[in-house]
């Protein structure tokens, strides 16, 4: 039997394409004209290079803190804050179960003693922030809004992001805390006071990501993340409060760039199409910025391999050109030795002069769109919109996102392709230098990698001790009486009680468990 | 010896935090195609929690995943946690983001084989089959 050429995704693939593969002119506008298929921006990169977003954390909020400021002095001007487990899943540094993840995985933060530290001396007016944080970022944006106040700050001024994306939480990264229902009106709540008291805040930041790294393929990804967006959307616009012109703006996406070079690009062109649709006509935007798909991206992730790793400097290389190619507007390039440790210095150097080849020796930035109109990749970004569609009409029709988490659909689909491709793998049938094919024998490289500090954790544990003995415990109890009272309520926003908690110096595990005691806990579908 | 008549049967749990369990669900997938009673428990577990399942459902191996850099002491904890289940003669695998120069540590806490970033799934089921004196399928 003969078998088709196709692509990562599955879509079977001619030997070329023609003049016939195009699609009708108003679909292919201008860069910058609704719906974005060639991008958000008239101009390209030209009128704004893509944000070069490296993620970093590390132990402690003093540790952190030296390296922001450092990278600030050398002319950096957003942060990428990663925080440690615990603080992503709502316990408190000295909860007897989580002592070996304390500042691991990124900075430990308890109270807002340790955010004041983070950001001591770093001027929150004129920087942006971007935190990956999802169970609790309504509680870590308290925290950053409370910081601010103390300083005599308008919160108006500030900038930043949240990923703030449960869904995906609940089927591939896994730092969920509350059932889907409270959760969802939790975030709903943080873009409602974004909207009004943080403006220029993104509130939330759709991440498709994690799917992708956990198996799923890129029309996949892109499906459940649209999904996903569809879903936080619904959930603030049912409460009658908000236009879609409102908060959409506020809304930003996240995903994975693997290696199948066209397809990727692809990928983000029928995306932007797709969303900007589903703005207009499902939510009735007027305005056009509403409906623009604001995309950051990692190049690297599950796309690396383990031996012969050097060569994902050449991955990440590829997949970085893909991005751009495809329009994104931030990017982080993982460090070859990801598979094994968090990067070393070097590595991570050399992850971020990649992007910066690209962007300045490569010459790929300076027209807008320069695949626009190629027969091969106009019919790729309308075949992955057929499948984008395909797959949202089938999560719509089992009664969406919050009931395939639930039901652990979204689970099986992810771990299903996961299992195909490693079987692909393992047959040759997907090709993987060094893997599969030209393998050698060699020893994995010796990785530096990052050997956690006790005595940052004893200095964590030093200080949370200290905040509970000097806080007033009087603040303390009213506060997160407020916070339970409301939580049981329906219509009233949470996020001003979180600030008052924050200003208490209430922990994180502390409104996480009145939070919990009203809403209980997730129970995670195991589907393999 | 085992027959197809009474499957061997093994956990596949990730304790900790971290999330990353794709690593975990092909290898609980692989194991039950290779004819093992897979109990797969998901991500976020107790080193007690993963003990006791492990007791109660009378399983031969368990295998952790552990991608979050965390691994000698989740290690550590889940085999003092069989211990004072009374679940000395379980077997404890490792698989997960673990450095060369990290399994030693783990042989030493109680780990009968340890599978680093980019072993392949059939050498892990290949190894378990072993350490469970299960014979390959002719």
């Amino acid at each position: 039997m003969d078998h088709p050429v196709r692509s990562e995704a599955g879509i079977p693939l001619r030997p070329s394409y023609g003049p016939d593969d195009l699609p009708p002119a108003e679909s292919i506008p201008p860069p910058g004209e609704f719906p974005f298929t060639r991008g958000n921006f008239p101009e390209g990169y030209r009128g704004r290079l893509w944000t070069i977003r490296q993620y970093s954390g590390f132990g402690t909020a003093e540790e952190s803190n030296a390296r922001y400021r450092y990278l600030l002095e050398q002319g950096g001007t957003g942060l990428s804050v990663a925080l440690d487990l615990p603080t992503q899943c709502g316990y408190d540094s000295d909860h007897p179960d989580v002592e070996e993840e304390v500042g691991r995985v990124g900075v430990a933060l308890d109270t807002l003693a340790d955010v004041e530290i983070l950001f001591d001396q770093i001027p929150l007016e004129s920087i942006s922030t971007s935190f990956t944080i999802n169970g609790t970022a309504a509680i870590i944006l308290a925290f950053y809004v409370a910081a601010a106040e103390r300083r005599g700050l308008d919160p108006k001024v500030l900038r930043g992001t949240i990923q703030n994306d449960i869904l995906k939480e609940y089927v591939s990264r896994g730092t969920w805390i509350w059932p889907p229902r409270p959760s969802l009106r939790l975030i709903a709540d943080t873009i409602e006071y974004c909207a009004e008291s943080v403006p220029r805040f993104n509130a939330i930041s759709v991440a498709g990501a994690h799917f992708r790294d956990a198996g799923a393929n890129a029309a996949q990804e892109m499906a459940f993340t649209l999904m996903d967006g569809i879903t936080y959307c619904d959930e603030v616009i049912a409460r009658g409060r908000m236009t879609i012109d409102e908060f959409a703006p506020q809304v930003s996406f996240f995903f994975y760039t693997h290696g199948d070079f066209f397809e990727e690009i692809a990928k983000y062109r029928a995306g932007r199409r797709r969303w900007a649709r589903i703005v207009r006509e499902r939510y009735g935007a007027k305005d056009d910025r509403s409906c623009m798909f604001r995309v950051g991206c990692v190049a690297g992730g599950a796309s690396l391999y383990a031996p012969q790793a050097h060569n994902n400097i050449i991955r990440v290389a590829y997949e970085a050109m893909a991005s751009v190619l495809g329009g994104v507007q931030s990017m982080f390039t993982a460090a070859w030795d990801e598979p094994f440790a968090l990067p070393s210095e070097e590595s991570a150097t050399l992850a971020l002069r990649t992007q910066q080849i690209l962007a300045y020796e490569t010459g790929v930035a300076r027209v807008a769109d320069p695949l626009g109109g190629s027969y091969y990749v106009e019919a790729l970004t309308d075949e992955m919109e057929a499948r984008v569609i395909e797959i949202m009409d089938d999560l719509e029709r089992r009664g969406g996102m919050v009931q395939a988490v639930e039901e652990g659909y979204l689970h099986r689909l992810i771990a299903d392709e996961a299992f195909r491709v490693d079987r692909a793998i393992a047959s040759g049938e997907r090709p993987i230098v060094g893997v599969n094919m030209f393998t050698t024998d060699e020893e994995p490289p010796e990785v530096e990698g990052y050997e956690l500090d006790e005595e940052g954790r004893a200095r964590q544990l030093e200080r949370l001790a200290e905040v509970k003995r000097t806080r007033s415990s009087a603040e303390v109890r009213a506060a997160l009486d407020a916070l339970g009272r409301a939580a049981g309520a329906e219509d009233v926003n949470l996020m001003p009680l979180l600030v008052d908690c924050a200003k208490a110096y209430c922990t994180v595990g502390e409104m996480v468990d009145v939070l919990k005691d009203k809403w209980g806990e997730f129970q995670q579908p195991a589907v393999f | 010896m085992a027959t197809d008549a009474t499957p061997v049967r093994v956990l596949v749990g990730k304790p900790g935090l971290d999330g990353h369990d794709r690593g975990a669900k092909l290898v609980a997938r692989a194991l039950r195609d290779a004819g093992f009673e897979v109990i797969y428990l998901g991500i976020r577990q107790r080193p007690e929690t993963i003990a006791a399942v492990a007791v109660q459902e009378d399983v031969r191996l368990v295998g952790l995943s552990i991608l979050s850099g965390a691994h000698v002491a989740l290690t550590q904890k889940t085999a003092h946690a069989l211990r004072d289940a009374g679940a000395d003669d379980v077997l404890l695998v490792v698989g997960g983001t673990i450095p060369s120069r990290d399994v030693p540590r783990l042989e030493a806490a109680g780990a009968a084989a340890v599978f680093p970033t980019g072993t392949p799934i059939e050498a892990v089921v290949a190894r378990i089959r072993a350490l469970a004196g299960v014979e390959a399928p002719a």
